[in-house]
């Protein structure tokens, strides 16, 4: 779909303006960013500060928080499993450590966990490497450059970004681990961009004091997970991966340990068990459950498993009230809506404008901030672009980066954004890309320590399934970061656990009995709620109406 | 129908335009009506399909949800990923869920960064016969035919830069003639180049060396003890890289640096 003759119409305002505003940017002028007071203030715009959008958990060790109801209602439904009907003397796999989910920190995990002399299963709900990982563009932070940077500006600018919430213990591991991981990366072959001495090339990204963002093109993540999953199928001998199997309960065992998990075929739909002497839980974010209906960049799996099972297990949950809205999703067109357009086109120098071509925000505002600019500026002040499809959108002013930075730059630095757009007759070294915030980042999940341990001994999280690195808000690049840094501290520490302090002992779902009990005890109306949710429902109600058969006949519905 | 009648004028004007422009398309040979603006992906659930396989990242970029179709009255199989293409009248549809393509298991670190050792770990590259069919199969336009005949020539680099935007989605390999599984070519590729042949990070050596002799734990301690308001005092006044300075920008202020 080209721009309609509405929109190329409204482009020409754009068009207008930007001479100036090229101007003002090799000036090194830029629209003034927020002071933290302004930035407190605008963010009575963001999903967040929505009351009605959230309702309180009545069980487990979270009692009394207040979250987003789309992830209260999966706290409040039953296991997908009778606990009676789970024969749990009849193992199906047994290994050192399970790692649940197949993403950048399972990955890494799983590689660490064998480095350190433990055999790992992977046990992952789609395709290995089917994870946000791979869909994350913009690129990692590292101060790898000691001439202009250190963990020190690392630190406070995740800080910052966080709203000065975060754990200290784990933003501090986060930004001393970095380098090794930029290393560690580079010796897996992962393709960085660099000069040609070598130097890795970075760019800022909203709420960076100095440029770390290292990148592979713009596609950071892909280059990163498609490394990391040929690196685990090169060890077919130490870690073994079911794919479409995901996990849907944590096992424990009798000396109050995690010890395995049950997992389910998604194909065959029989579910068997795994046990562990370990387990990672590493599934990922929950962007698909469309928290307040926004649309979502995330991955097709990205439905909080990870949360739910660790919670009925006893974890308490961190941050989990603040979920990131990515300020750039595609609004436009419609088949590419959501759609994660990166941070690194604004890093890059492209401005943000409103329907009459005028800058209203500074584009690199930490990314909260940017994406309740936007909904402000098309909300209440009337001033977003209207789309055919009844949405609104502001200008991401792509062209004037190659005006900015030579021709070119923008088919070099964005070819996957340059292909996408060109599909659907868009040229964004032409045109500007109309763009509104994306459900795009769990900020909070279960609660670690920075040895990535929980309050159940042998069960360790990482990545986006875990909550305290990122505060109240991510920093673009430290998602990447956070997945390799904690998801190898994982695969480490388990391996360690593994052979000092576990303890075997017969297994057990009492936890799940017992969290059964406490719903209805609270009089939680379940409904005949299930979760983990697993696959989001985009199916057609239509259809739906005439699927009749609620019982197995024979092998078919 | 009760429902649609009660709804405001202009949604149900919408809603006839819509149904208007339902198009029939072919799944597996099964015919479905679908709304025009759908992609292969939603008119797989708009028919009432419940996607396990063939799906997963929905934006383009994991390789999940390769698809080949034709038309009727066309020999030509053409190909796109289900997630990025919009459907079109009378489209036969089928998606490659899985291809079990051959993958070379190999140690990164010792592997020779030459080029024969794509020979040697896929003999079968030699079979190439030029036919194009890969990169005639190739949903993110990337010449595949020409990075094979690299691969064939030893050039690594060339291999590892041209393969760069690949997907994984296995349409290549699943209509080679010569059971090549190209994707595969070109990671091994693009791992032997990153990790042998490109020039070395060194700045990002002296990096790892300073994390690992503990250089900024002393003022990251100081950090993790300051109240909020004096925290929040250094923060703003942070000095800023500009955005348009280049490489050898360093800040006036050198405490708290690495060197």
């Amino acid at each position: 779909m080209p721009y309609t003759p509405e929109l190329k119409e409204l482009i020409k305002k754009v068009e207008k303006t930007r001479p100036a505003r090229v101007e003002k940017k090799r000036k090194g002028e830029e629209f003034p960013p927020m002071s933290l007071e302004e930035r407190k203030a605008i963010l009575k715009y963001h999903p967040d500060f929505k009351e009605d959008g959230r309702s309180e958990i009545l069980v487990g060790p979270d009692k009394g928080y207040r979250i987003a109801k789309e992830m209260v209602s999966l706290i409040h439904a039953k296991s997908r499993l009778d606990p009676e009907a789970v024969d749990l003397t009849r193992v199906d796999y047994e290994t050192d450590i399970l790692v649940i989910g197949g993403g950048g920190a399972g990955a890494s995990a799983a590689l660490l966990a064998r480095e350190n002399g433990a055999k790992a299963l992977i046990a992952t709900k789609l395709r290995l490497g089917d994870a946000n990982t791979m869909m994350a563009e913009g690129g990692i932070q590292a101060a790898t450059k000691a001439d202009k940077d250190s963990p020190y500006f690392h630190y406070l600018d995740a800080m910052g970004g966080g709203h000065f919430k975060n754990d200290p213990e784990l933003v501090e591991t986060l930004v001393v681990e970095a380098p090794k991981v930029m290393a560690w990366l580079e010796k897996q072959g992962a393709m960085f961009s660099k000069y040609d001495d070598g130097r890795l090339k970075a760019m800022h990204g909203g709420g960076t004091s100095r440029k770390r963002m290292h990148y592979a093109g713009d596609i950071t993540g892909a280059e990163i997970m498609r490394t990391l999953r040929d690196e685990v199928k090169n060890h077919p001998d130490d870690i073994q991966v079911l794919e479409f199997s995901p996990a849907v309960e944590l096992i424990l065992n009798a000396h109050g340990a995690c010890a395995g998990a049950v997992l389910y075929n998604l194909e065959t739909e029989e579910y068997f068990l795994v046990k562990a002497k370990a387990v990672v839980m590493a599934t990922g974010g929950s962007g698909r459950l469309h928290i307040q209906d926004f649309m979502t960049t995330n991955h097709y799996g990205a439905t909080g498993d990870g949360l739910i099972m660790g919670y009925r297990a006893g974890v308490p949950l961190r941050f989990l009230h603040t979920v990131q809205y990515h300020p750039t999703g595609a609004v436009f067109p419609e088949q590419a809506e959501g759609l994660l357009i990166t941070e690194k086109v604004r890093g890059a120098g492209a401005n943000v404008l409103n329907i009459d071509g005028e800058q209203f925000v500074y584009e690199r505002e930490p990314r909260d901030v940017e994406a309740s600019a936007f909904i402000r500026e098309c909300l209440e002040r009337g001033k977003g672009v209207p789309t055919p499809t009844g949405k609104f959108g502001v200008w991401l002013d792509s062209p004037m980066i190659d005006v900015l930075k030579g021709e070119g730059t923008v088919r070099k630095e964005f070819p996957g954004k340059w292909i996408l757009f060109h599909r659907y007759g868009i040229d964004i070294t032409k045109e500007p890309m109309l763009v509104y915030p994306t459900l795009h980042y769990q900020n909070g999940g279960l609660q670690i320590n920075q040895r990535t341990e929980t309050v159940v001994p042998g069960l360790f999280v990482a990545g986006e399934a875990s909550g305290g690195i990122h505060g109240e808000n991510r920093l673009m690049g430290n998602s990447l970061l956070d997945v390799v840094v904690f998801g190898r501290i994982a695969g480490c520490r388990a391996a360690e656990y593994t052979k000092s302090a576990f303890k075997d002992g017969a297994l057990s779902l009492d936890h799940v009995r017992a969290y059964h009990q406490a719903l209805d005890n609270a009089g939680v109306p379940v409904d005949g709620r299930v979760a983990p949710m697993l696959l989001p429902d985009y199916s057609n109600p239509e259809v739906r109406k005439k699927q009749l058969t609620t019982k197995y006949h024979g092998t078919l519905r | 129908m009760s429902k649609t009648a009660s709804k405001p004028k202009k949604a149900v004007a919408k809603a006839k335009d819509a149904e208007a422009s339902l198009v029939p398309i072919f799944v597996m040979g099964k015919r479905y009506e679908v709304p025009a603006s759908l992609t292969i992906q939603k008119a797989l659930e708009y028919a009432g399909y419940q996607l396990v396989r063939g799906c997963g990242c929905r934006g383009g970029i994991c390789g999940a949800c390769g698809t080949v179709y034709r038309f009727p009255g066309s020999y030509r199989i053409e190909v796109g990923l289900a997630c990025q293409t919009v459907v079109q009248p009378e489209m036969y549809i089928a998606q490659l869920p899985f291809f079990p393509g051959n993958k070379a298991v190999y140690d990164i670190e010792t592997l020779p960064a030459v080029g024969g050792t794509i020979a040697a770990l896929y003999p079968e590259v030699f079979k190439c016969v030029g036919c194009g069919t890969c990169t005639r199969s190739c949903p993110m336009d990337i010449d595949v035919m020409g990075y094979i005949s690299k691969a064939i020539q030893g050039d690594l680099t060339a291999v590892a830069q041209s393969s760069f935007d690949c997907v994984m989605c296995g349409l290549c390999a699943a209509r080679c003639p010569a059971e090549e599984v190209q994707y595969n070519i070109g990671i091994l590729a693009r791992r032997l180049y990153a990790r042998h042949l490109a020039p070395k990070a060194k700045h990002l050596a002296e990096a790892v060396k300073n994390v690992e002799g503990k250089k900024f734990d002393k003022a990251l301690q100081e950090l993790k003890k300051k109240d909020l308001e004096a925290l929040k005092k250094i923060y703003k006044s942070l000095e800023i890289e500009p955005d348009m300075a280049d490489e050898s920008w360093t800040p006036t202020d050198k405490s708290f640096l690495g060197e």
